[in-house]
């Protein structure tokens, strides 16, 4: 567990920023200011940093009680006839207290990041995978391929802690390891080696990825192609990527749901996915989605565990219905079927509501700037700095304790909507 | 002041006593003498009633990463099982992988107070706990899987001493907050990473050259010299396959008397006799059990229709894809510690492997002899979902059900079994043992299971009926912790369990090797990988109760 060495001073901090949680980072906290000491990166920074603006509720503009607003939120959820808890950036106990919530006001539940992860439930629920965890990358990759995905925009240290680590368990030369690009090139250098080996970039549009992924698999499974190239990549260069997979030992097919941006890529991570299979025939290799943010992984396991579902499922007729398409909170918020918005997003001051005419609540991070001022705002605290809490990496299976490291006042997620669910 | 209930006829086999006339008094969720005032605050009339005390199930997997990619892989199972919310209870869903509410109160309706999820990876012990924390009214526990983790196979490799072996063992079963330790496909999972397909007892694991044998033989002696009182409990190698029954012998012979518990041995007493390639090993396995009196074992009976299996033993689980049913599966390799495979599947009554697997569990059951050494599982849900129990006691009470359903079945592998002939039936008595005092010796529950003074009032109570599938399945009463939660078999108050730990002695030097360790090689900080007593009392809900370790279970 993450412990104070010296006053002000914590130690093996664990991020609940970034979908690989890491748990090496240092901070100081000098009364309500928190700054990153050790192994920050932008989105660690910004995420421990971003000071406390607001400390009061605030209803219809004006400032409120905490006990005012619980109880116009309680109002409201009563008087609704479909509302939406959607959002949902929080951590383990803001993730139960939202379904305990939405079970008792017949709300229906989504995640912010929800189009992305959708493209790898959707997979899971038709056929399944074959994947890995953040450790076995780190000791076993002997071949990383990223497909349609700038890892380092969104995780910047995960080259640094998974690839390019000094050493692995089993001996392996970690220079040796290659790592290949397929659709998007990387922005940065993170994906370079310690000796300055760049990563292979395979580049095509994301609108040519479905096509060459099937291709790729295609090769994985000897089938003879009668075309010299596909989305632009000469043939020859996709039959050497399907030769060092199947030569590989342990190799890993990783991307980022939410960089592939176009329309039904879920059909494309089941492609690959499938060929992730295919080579487990003869060779290991196995998938790793890149995601976690906003507490989407945690907000989807609660989701499951409590109801059955993961989000986008409506419990408007008193029990769990399932239905990514029906209950997609931004479908229904735009084709005017929700009355309430209770918005959750405790852990980056950027993500607002969608703009809507439905009554709108915010459990927000302090210091959020809205467009369109909603009817009620509680500047809750955020996991990890203002409370306790947990939360899960994106690989679905370790989740990190989060410390509370300051002590601002400011009222949980779960405290907010369970005196509400109570109150109903 | 005091509760009594009033002239039941008891079944607490851990006291003897078989169906005896008797009044209990509880009071403060215990059991307790009569009261010398004589003042009762309140009494139940019970005669005619039958009564036990809570049923544990000591293995099922209700909460961790593979049962949670279980529910989100299965959204059409449960759209058949949709569960509303009322005043008192929340909504959820139930059948092969249910909802850990409707989980906790189907476990109650059914009179089971407690249940112990069999496979929790250190790694993932935190997920598993935040599941079971949701579990309302049972208590919960669970054994930590070791075996196929890096730390303990490189110990071996380096032919460390046994006390250090211990000290890890102990680390880990507290820092997960564990009663137990599991091994699956002892050293398997592991070589599956080394793209090993297969594992015998005595294959070597490619980097570390260790054998299976060798791996449950320090398990063992470290859970038996730490006195933790659950013996190993070993899901073995090679499940499933045709031909196992060998492994299986050779596994209860090679153990050297060590207390071993061998769970869901259904899948595990293969033969390869006949046309099909494919026959039962129950009656050698059974008459392995009945003679090495170090061994336990639970069945994993399996019951027709669809489920879904879900397994630490990815080697396996990965084998049995193409038997998918819908065809969708997940393979996982997990954090250099363990891994897990989730698959649907149909168990079909007439295909004559699933007959058969049928009947060699009813075997195993009908031809053990002591059953303080038997228990009743399907493995939730892999076998069938816990729902079934009721159904399966019937099959074991009750012959002439057994064969009318055994009549009904692949009728190639009706007469390759011995079933048919076989006039066994269990009786209320031994269903108690099987399923409560039994169950509360082999986990080590020195307050459960039983019905004596100073037991926990987790006390459940029938109407006899010669239809025991009935009975078992709407139980009158069922008072957790002293509180009556069910009344004619529906839910009328919903409480939340304890959570079952043991913590055995050990010396804290071990992070002098593991610290440094999880700094080099992991992505989570050893200090981080800890779960915190609070964790699990988490918001006051939950609760921790130590139970007590055998004696001389000081290093």
């Amino acid at each position: 567990m993450s412990e104070m060495i010296e006053p002000g001073i914590w130690q093996e901090v664990a991020s609940p920023f970034c979908g690989i949680a890491s748990d090496d980072i240092t901070i100081k906290v000098d009364g309500m200011t928190v700054t990153v000491l050790e192994n920050a990166d932008p989105i660690v920074k910004a995420g421990f940093e971003t000071p406390i603006t607001d400390t009061s509720p605030r209803i219809k503009g004006n400032k409120a009680s905490l006990e005012e607003a619980i109880s116009f939120i309680t109002n409201a959820m009563r008087e609704s006839s479909q509302s939406v808890i959607g959002g949902m950036a929080t951590d383990l106990n803001g993730a139960r207290s939202v379904m305990a919530l939405a079970d008792k006001s017949n709300s229906t539940i989504d995640h912010m990041n929800s189009d992305g992860a959708f493209r790898n439930l959707l997979v899971l629920q038709d056929t399944g995978w074959m994947n890995t965890t953040l450790t076995e990358v780190r000791n076993r990759v002997d071949l990383l391929l990223v497909v349609g995905s700038d890892i380092e925009s969104s995780f910047p240290r995960f080259f640094e802690r998974m690839v390019w680590n000094k050493e692995s368990m089993f001996g392996q030369e970690i220079e040796s390891r290659q790592v290949v690009y397929l659709g998007k090139a990387p922005s940065g250098n993170a994906s370079t080696s310690p000796q300055g080996k760049k990563a292979q970039v395979i580049a095509c549009d994301d609108n040519d990825l479905p096509e060459v992924l099937s291709v790729l698999r295609a090769l994985v499974n000897g089938r003879q192609m009668q075309a010299d190239s596909v989305g632009g990549i000469p043939l020859s260069e996709l039959s050497t990527l399907a030769e060092q997979l199947k030569q590989a030992s342990y190799s890993v097919v990783t991307w980022s749901a939410s960089m592939l941006d176009f329309d039904h890529a879920e059909a494309s991570v089941q492609m690959l996915c499938e060929t992730v299979k295919d080579l487990n025939a003869e060779t290991r290799c196995s998938g790793l989605p890149l995601s976690g943010k906003e507490g989407d992984t945690t907000a989807n396991h609660v989701s499951a565990w409590q109801s059955g579902y993961p989000v986008r499922t409506s419990f408007n007729r008193g029990y769990p219905e399932y239905d990514p398409y029906l209950f997609n909170s931004q479908r229904m918020l735009a084709d005017g079927e929700v009355d309430t918005l209770v918005w959750v997003s405790s852990f980056d001051i950027n993500r607002t509501p969608p703009k809507t005419d439905a009554t709108t609540i915010v459990l927000g991070r302090s210091g959020m700037i809205f467009d369109q001022e909603p009817e009620v705002f509680i500047p809750v605290g955020t996991p990890g700095i203002d409370h306790a809490g947990r939360t899960f990496r994106t690989d679905s299976v370790v989740a990190v304790p989060l410390q509370k490291l300051r002590d601002s006042g400011l009222p949980s997620t779960f405290d907010v909507l369970t005196a509400v669910e109570q109150a109903l | 002041m005091v509760m009594k209930l009033t002239g039941g006829r008891v079944f607490d086999p851990a006291h003897g006593v078989n169906g005896e006339v008797r009044d209990i008094y509880v009071h403060d969720g215990r059991i307790v003498d009569p009261p010398t005032d004589g003042k009762i605050r309140s009494e139940i009339d019970l005669r005619g009633k039958v009564v036990m005390a809570g049923a544990i199930d000591m293995h099922t997997h209700i909460g961790g990463g593979k049962v949670n990619i279980a529910r989100t892989m299965l959204p059409e199972d449960h759209a058949a099982d949709v569960v509303a919310r009322t005043e008192l209870m929340r909504s959820g869903c139930g059948h092969a992988a249910p909802s850990t509410l409707t989980a906790g109160y189907r476990y109650a309706e059914m009179g089971y107070t407690a249940g112990f999820e069999p496979a929790i990876l250190p790694i993932n012990a935190r997920q598993a706990h935040m599941e079971m924390h949701d579990t309302p009214i049972i208590d919960k526990g669970g054994y930590v899987m070791l075996g196929s983790d890096d730390f303990l196979l490189r110990m071996m490799a380096a032919n460390d001493d046994q006390e250090a072996i211990n000290n890890y063992i102990a680390w880990t079963i507290t820092h997960s907050q564990a009663i137990g330790v599991k091994v699956v496909n002892p050293g398997g999972i592991n070589a599956f990473k080394f793209n090993q397909r297969k594992l015998d007892l005595d294959e070597q694991n490619k980097f570390y050259g260790v054998t299976p044998r060798d791996i449950l033989l320090r398990l063992a002696r470290g859970v038996n010299e730490l006195g933790i009182p659950h013996p190993l409990h070993v899901h073995g190698c090679n499940l499933g396959v045709p031909g196992n029954m060998g492994t299986t012998l050779d596994t209860i012979n090679g153990i050297e008397g060590l207390p071993m518990h061998m769970t869901h041995i259904q899948f595990h007493s293969y033969g390869t006799e006949g046309d099909f390639k494919f026959s039962s090993g129950a009656a050698e396995i059974a008459e392995a059990i009945n003679k090495n009196k170090n061994i336990t074992v639970d069945v994993g009976q399996i019951l027709f229709g669809q489920t879904v299996t879900a397994s630490g033993d990815n080697m396996r689980q990965y084998a049995a894809h193409p038997h998918a049913h819908p065809n969708k599966w997940v393979c996982m390799d997990i954090e250099c510690d363990a891994g897990c495979g989730v698959l649907p599947f149909k168990y079909k009554d007439q295909s004559y492997v699933n007959a058969l697997q049928w009947m060699i569990g009813l075997e195993t059951f009908l031809l053990v002899e002591d059953p303080w050494r038997i228990f009743l599982t399907t493995d939730h849900p892999n076998g069938a979902p816990f729902t079934s129990y009721p159904h399966l006691i019937r099959l074991l009470m009750d012959k002439t059900f057994r064969n009318e359903v055994l009549s009904k079945l692949h009728p190639e592998a009706q007469k390759v079994s011995h079933l048919a002939s076989i006039d066994r039936e269990y009786s209320l008595y031994e269903i108690a043992i099987m399923t409560r005092a039994g169950a509360a010796k082999l986990v080590g529950l020195a307050d459960r299971g039983h019905l004596g003074v100073g037991g926990a009032a987790d006390i459940t109570v029938y109407t006899d009926d010669a239809d025991r599938e009935k009975m078992f399945s709407k139980p009158d009463y069922v008072f957790k912790d002293g509180r009556m939660v069910v009344e004619r078999g529906d839910l009328i108050d919903v409480t939340w369990g304890t959570t079952h730990v043991v913590k055995p002695e050990f010396d804290n030097s071990v992070e002098t090797a593991l610290k440094p360790y999880f700094d080099r090689y992991h992505t989570q900080k050893m200090g981080n990988f800890k779960i915190s007593d609070d964790e699990i009392v988490d918001d006051g809900r939950g609760s921790l109760t130590i139970q007590p370790l055998h004696k001389g279970g000081a290093l």
